[in-house]
């Protein structure tokens, strides 16, 4: 897309991510494009571990760790009292994860959205509870195991991506680690718009939870959005769709082959996936 | 020097938001409960007619009105909002937060019964069922009282860094109509310091807050809770001084009312303190030495100033608007708990009164102080309607 990474130093190595994370990787991003005037605030969450412990940080800016449903609300208290000593220009980001985003958190999410509150929402999104042990969360995509549906999940992935375009916010935008410039540029994006809720979902492959090798997180972010799982859009006040990156060929079984938290899938299995994913892919493309 | 008379006739409520007009609070996230409304609405109000600037949020719930009045707090601002009942219990983990977070939130409570079932009525539970949350925690019996209150919350909590919250009953005082003084603006600019913490999330400063700590830094920093606790009880009766010789009117922390030569003390808290000294004026008129003590800070508990005032009253008599299955009256167990192996200790009879909402008269006080004094107490809360 030709966008150059323009990197400040705000996120340091020495944290505590397993090695290869691709949440490690999104918040470099996210980061080190938000800059030094910031305030982050992020709930318990993998990216939690990542930015502490006391007296550690891996941010060097303002982290507030706040409860795992109040990300959205914890961040407007920022915004509204730095609006109210006259500071209209320091980004305030949650940065959550998809059970904080998509379950326990999404009701402050939407309301802050509702309220056209100035902050950027970022969900880094593992699909599962990973930091409890890859539980289900919404986010989880169908027939995927976690360890709270040990035989596959039976319903579909919630499509916040639609729900937070849905709430007519000025930018919403689906970004993923294998492709860091998009990524980066559409921080840099939300930056630029100011006067209302901007919403990232940032699809981050997670090592365990998974189940692929450290070194395949890049890897498997791409398949997933050249196989169609999780193509690469933004969408501005609600209404105009840009596509950024979507399937290029590939199939649903290149990617859920390559992960172990698909292996009990049989063939027909894998059959009714692609079916769903043809048919989402088929209404998002009506909107570009 | 007294300043101009200043007296409107106003529910408790509203004499509560005319308290935060005058502190001009940054933020103010909100969520409507009755009977705790009518505060919100009347600040609404009057910052819609221009009267107060600063945030209002309108929050989704009382969860997030309570994340959001933290994270407001910790970036340096002074913060207020209100509750009641089920929004105070929503809020709960978030009690707990603000209060690790040393955030000076100050907060209305209009104390209201706990589904299940529904109930409109006046009753303590709610509130005292915060009382391990780490915040300051004050009862009120009038509009008066809430209004002078909600000025003193904000110089206790600022300057020792706890949150605090004032307490009314529903309906009783939450919508009794009294003629309430309100303090002028240039008593209460002279009263409360700017707010201008050193600590807060600022770029600048780079200070960050919330991170997993180890086991001795937690336990540790729940220690400093504790000191900063303590100090509250000096704090607060200088907070209350300095505001009576500004405005006239002082309460302390607790009060006594005709105790001199009392062999039988009635304890109360909020709303039913009027009613109690009534009953003490005609039972002193019997010739009964009957007195009356009122707890109004309530967290931290004065415990060694309700020694001192208890010592060597042979009987006390606990009125409890609030129930605790399993363990009963609340303020009297506290009291219970205060008073161990203290030498002299008065027997103490613990009465569930007007639990629910339910009226409790001069005449049913009186009754029940003839009753506990022919009487040896039982070791837990008794019934009494
Ligand atoms: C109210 C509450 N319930 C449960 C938890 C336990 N908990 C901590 S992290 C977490 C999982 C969060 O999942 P997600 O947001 O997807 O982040 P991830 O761990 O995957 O990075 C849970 C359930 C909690 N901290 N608070
Ligand atoms: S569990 Fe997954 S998301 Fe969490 S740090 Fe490890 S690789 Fe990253
Ligand atoms: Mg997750």
């Amino acid at each position: 897309m030709g966008y150059e990474i323009n990197e400040e130093k705000v996120f340091n190595s020495g944290h505590a991510a397993c090695p290869g994370c691709s949440e490690a990787l999104a918040l470099r991003f996210i980061l080190n494009t938000l800059g030094k005037d910031a305030i982050a605030v992020v709930p318990p969450s993998c990216i939690a571990i990542i930015s502490g412990p006391q007296p550690l940080s891996s941010m060097s800016i303002p982290v507030y760790q706040t409860t795992l449903e109040a990300s959205a609300a914890s961040a407007a208290g920022i915004k509204r009292a730095l609006i109210s000593k006259g500071n209209n220009h320091t980004n305030v980001v949650a940065i959550a994860g998809d059970g904080g985003t998509y379950d326990i958190g999404f009701q402050a999410l939407s309301a802050a959205a509702e309220r056209n509150e100035d902050i950027i929402y970022i969900c880094l999104d593992n699909e599962g509870y990973m930091n409890t042990g890859t539980q289900k969360s919404s986010a989880t995509p169908s027939m995927a195991f976690t360890t709270s549906t040990p035989a596959g999940k039976l319903s579909p992935k919630k499509n916040v991506p639609e729900i937070m375009v849905a709430h007519n916010i000025p930018y919403m935008a689906t970004a993923t680690t294998g492709y860091p410039d998009d990524l980066a540029r559409k921080v840099k994006r939300a930056m630029e718009i100011k006067g209302g809720l901007r919403f990232i979902n940032i699809l981050t492959p997670c090592l365990a939870g998974w189940g692929i090798p450290d070194s395949a997180g890049p890897k498997t972010s791409r398949l997933a959005v050249q196989s169609g799982m999780y193509p690469l859009y933004e969408v501005e006040n609600g209404e105009s769709y840009t596509l950024n990156y979507g399937p290029n060929g590939l199939s649903v079984a290149d990617y859920v082959t390559t992960q172990k938290r698909y292996r009990h899938l049989l063939a027909e299995d894998i059959e009714l996936i692609q079916a769903e994913v043809d048919h989402s892919w088929e209404r998002l493309q009506k909107k570009f | 020097m007294k300043a101009d008379s200043n007296r409107l006739l106003l529910s408790g409520n509203h004499a509560v938001s005319h308290a935060v007009k005058l502190v001009k609070p940054n933020v103010m996230p909100v969520y409507p409960i009755t009977p705790q409304t009518p505060i919100l609405e009347l600040i609404t109000e009057f910052h819609a007619a221009g009267e107060m600037t600063g945030e209002i949020m309108t929050m989704e719930s009382e969860h997030s009105a309570m994340a959001a009045a933290i994270t407001a707090s910790l970036t340096g601002v002074r913060v207020f909002t209100a509750t009641a009942s089920q929004g105070l219990l929503l809020m709960h983990e978030m009690l707990h937060y603000a209060a690790g977070a040393r955030a000076p939130i100050v907060m209305f409570n209009v104390n209201r019964t706990l589904g299940s079932p529904w109930g409109f009525w006046p009753d303590q539970t709610d509130s005292l069922a915060q009382r391990d949350t780490g915040w300051i925690q004050y009862y009120c019996e009038n509009g008066q009282e809430s209004h002078d209150t909600t000025l003193q919350a904000f110089r206790v909590a600022e300057q020792i860094l706890l949150p605090t919250m004032v307490i009314h009953e529903a309906f009783y005082v939450s919508h009794s109509m009294e003629a309430v003084e309100i303090a002028t603006q240039d008593q209460v600019d002279a009263y409360l310091p700017e707010f201008n913490p050193p600590h807060r999330l600022d770029p600048q400063i780079g200070e960050s807050w919330g991170n997993t700590v180890s086991q001795i830094m937690f336990q540790n920093h729940r220690r400093d809770m504790g000191d900063a606790m303590e100090r509250v009880l000096d704090v607060a009766k200088k907070a209350d001084q300095e505001l009576e010789e500004l405005v006239g009117r002082g309460y302390g922390i607790h009060e006594q009312y005709r105790c001199e030569g009392a062999e039988f003390i009635i304890v109360t808290m909020g709303s039913m303190t009027g009613t109690a000294r009534d009953a003490v004026d005609e039972l002193r008129s019997e010739g009964l030495p009957v007195g009356l003590l009122k707890i109004k800070l309530f967290r931290p508990f004065p415990v060694a100033d309700v020694r001192e005032i208890l010592s060597g009253i042979p009987k006390l008599m606990v009125l409890d608007r609030n129930y605790a299955p399993g363990t009963g009256g609340i303020l009297y167990q506290e009291l219970k708990a205060a008073l161990y192996g203290l030498e002299g200790a008065p027997e103490i009879h613990g009465y569930l009164a007007g639990v629910g909402g339910t009226n409790i008269s001069p005449a049913n006080i009186k009754e029940m102080v003839h009753s506990a004094m022919g009487e040896k107490p039982v070791a837990h809360s008794v019934w009494k309607g």
